[in-house]
């Protein structure tokens, strides 16, 4: 026999009341749990997938959808831009850009994005190869690790994309040339996991061999316009205080271009491409200007995606606020649910207490049961809380890979849990300390010999 | 042994009470008769150190309890003193066994399943080991009590009207039990009552009136 033993056969003498405390406080510190997981694991994935990308630059529209679409791949892309807008940024000797990766989008295959882009996209994110290669020709593609996983594709599978990001088989491009997998990326952690790479010619030949029918009308609609072609525009872009060697270097650009043997499709006249993924040299006040100077003197949109992703961030805080607030309100009902709890059953158990300190229970003994029941209760709510959150996490994780293109996983550990877990304990026992000393104090004599 | 030197005490409400000197030794058996108000129970909560005597000196055992701080007091209830009580009060929560070993742990001795379960033996109570404390009848209840007295060999065995709702029969059995238990375990037997059926069954006692 020991206190903590007493402790837990008296709490299960009366399950009922002991059972609405353990599940309130679950609900509460399971909720606090639960929100600090979402937040924490949304935040790492966002700046995991912001791969240090400066500045994204498409058609002209909402600059979170163009960072949403671009970047994580969630929204319906802004538009399409004309590729001979674009060509000063894929200038190698351009001041302020250091990497610029092409994006083209449109086609997907079962709700996971086909990107046209080249192989410096893979950079970004630091993505290996795991089975086979990175893709060359046309129509051959690498597979982002969860979209190999979830459809089980291997290296030589064939598929038919389809247009958008909706699974609708009257959408799948049955004529078009089908892609073909050669290689997949290992696991990344970041959105590189969830989409298909091409070359971006690949993206325009699917479309290119259905010209003629509702492609055309569905290509509108995607917001794009190639009235009102402005080259000024183009010379605004950052180096037009050096427009005396304009044309040197542009035979320059297409000399290293070509002796690369990859860009020459940047040539392709009447193409265009969705959003161009900028990584810049410096992030200094010029840099600041380049974003602005694009928006102001081109038909292009440059976005910054720390700034958007603030934005977005300010926008589900609240709903988070309220969340948070009703969590912390449960656990205070809880606390209040184990103190009555308590001081109730003291009232039952006045002989039992005070036979206990007739049979030579110090105070401190009894004090220290009534304290142990208290913490037992918030432990095991504790307990389940957590195991209920880490269970809703690895749920709501589910739901958001298929949504979202986001990974969230209930079995990982927080360093804020520990914090969660001290946080519950010493409420236990802060709610048991005022029933524990009123049962310690209890008059012994009186209770159980009558006069 | 036992004794009480003038034993004083004074109630919250400003009446006092004086008690008779008193001295026996150690494992003998007596009563405290007196009819209610006559300080009986006063006398029993002084004992078991429930109390304290405002005057005069207490000793039990050759230790002189009214010098005793709070938790000196409860060591020593613990360890010296087995309580009967009139009604049988219990840890509802915990079993016949674990009710015993409770009892043991208080006291701060070893505990030991094995006396506790002899105890019980000797008692008629073999068979409740395990069982709840509601699962139990009025008479086993209360030798289960004075079995809780019995496992932490105290001292003094101090029994608060263990009569009071027993015919003649079941008295003089419960009477003869204590008596013969506490020989068994060398302890001082004190029966507090009002009972004047006990009268013959103890040649030492305190009357008080």
């Amino acid at each position: 026999m020991n206190p903590l033993k007493l402790s837990w056969k008296s709490i299960w003498h009366r399950p009922l009341p002991a059972i609405l405390s353990i599940l309130l406080f679950a609900l509460g510190t399971g909720l606090v749990v639960l929100l600090f997981h979402l937040n924490a694991q949304l935040q790492e994935q966002f700046e995991r997938n912001l791969a240090e990308i400066d500045l994204v630059v498409g058609a002209k529209g909402s600059p979170l959808q163009l960072i949403l679409a671009s970047m994580y791949q969630v929204d319906a892309p802004t538009g399409n831009i004309p590729l001979d807008k674009t060509k000063a940024f894929f200038n190698p000797k351009h001041p302020l850009i250091k990497n610029a990766v092409p994006i083209s989008q449109g086609d997907s295959y079962k709700t996971h994005r086909i990107i046209g882009t080249d192989h410096s996209y893979v950079d970004l994110y630091n993505g290996q190869i795991e089975e086979g290669k990175l893709w060359e020709n046309d129509f051959e593609v690498s597979l982002g690790a969860a979209v190999a996983k979830k459809f089980n594709l291997k290296i030589g599978d064939q598929f038919n994309s389809s247009h958008g990001l909706v699974d609708d088989d009257n959408l799948i491009h049955e004529d078009a040339h089908p892609f073909e997998v050669v290689g997949i990326f290992a696991k990344s952690g970041a959105v590189l996991d969830q989409v298909i790479l091409c070359s971006t010619p690949s993206v325009w030949k699917v479309h290119g061999h259905e010209e003629g029918h509702d492609h055309e009308s569905e290509h509108d609609h995607e917001g794009h316009d190639h009235e009102g072609h402005d080259h000024e525009g183009h010379d605004h872009e950052g180096h037009d205080h050096e427009g005396h060697d304009h044309s040197e270097e542009e035979s320059k650009e297409t000399q290293v271009a070509e002796a690369a043997g990859e860009t020459d499709w940047k040539k392709t006249p009447g193409q265009e491409i969705t959003a161009i993924l900028i990584q810049l040299k410096n992030k200094s006040y010029q840099a600041l200007n380049f974003a602005r100077n694009i928006n102001e003197n081109t038909e292009l949109l440059a976005a910054t995606p720390a700034i958007e992703i603030n934005r977005l961030y300010g926008m589900m805080g609240s709903g988070e606020d309220i969340l948070e607030v009703l969590a912390y309100v449960i656990v205070f009902v809880s606390i209040l649910s184990i103190f009555f709890s308590l001081l109730q059953s003291l009232q039952s158990r006045k002989t039992e207490l005070a036979l206990m300190r007739s049979m030579g229970g110090s105070k401190g003994f009894i004090f220290s049961v009534i304290l142990l029941e208290g913490a037992i209760l918030a432990l095991l709510g504790l307990l389940i809380g957590m195991l209920l959150a880490h269970i809703g996490i690895q749920l709501i994780g589910n739901y958001f890979e298929s949504s979202y293109r986001y990974q969230i996983t209930g079995w990982r550990w927080l360093r804020q849990e520990y914090f969660v877990i001290l946080l519950g304990i010493t409420i236990g026992l802060i709610a048991a300390c005022w029933p524990a000393w009123k049962a310690s104090t209890t008059d012994i004599g009186e209770v159980l010999i009558e006069n | 042994m036992i004794s009480g030197q003038s034993l004083y005490y004074r109630y919250p409400d400003g009446k006092g009470i004086e008690f008779p000197d008193f001295s026996f030794s150690q494992g003998s058996q007596w009563l405290i008769l007196g009819p209610s108000g006559s300080g009986k129970t006063t006398l029993l909560q002084l004992l078991a150190g429930l109390r304290k005597p405002t005057k005069g000196t207490l000793t039990v055992d050759n230790k002189n309890i009214t010098k005793f701080s709070g938790t000196e007091l409860d060591a020593f209830r613990g360890g010296h003193i087995g309580l009967v009580f009139q009604k049988d009060y219990f840890v509802e929560s915990l079993t016949v066994g674990d009710n015993l070993l409770l009892s043991q742990y208080l006291a701060k001795k070893e505990q030991s399943k094995k006396d506790c379960r002899a105890i019980l033996d000797r008692l008629n109570l073999a068979d409740k080991w395990g069982k709840k404390m509601s699962a139990l009848s009025q008479g086993e209840r209360q030798r289960i009590s004075l079995a809780r007295a019995l496992v932490k060999s105290p001292k003094v065995l101090l029994a608060d009207e263990p009569s009071s709702a027993l015919d003649d029969g079941n008295t003089e059995r419960v009477i003869e039990l204590m008596k013969s238990q506490a020989a068994e375990i060398g302890a001082s037997l004190i029966i507090v009552t009002h009972d004047q059926r006990l009268k013959d069954n103890f040649q030492a006692k305190i009357e008080l009136t």
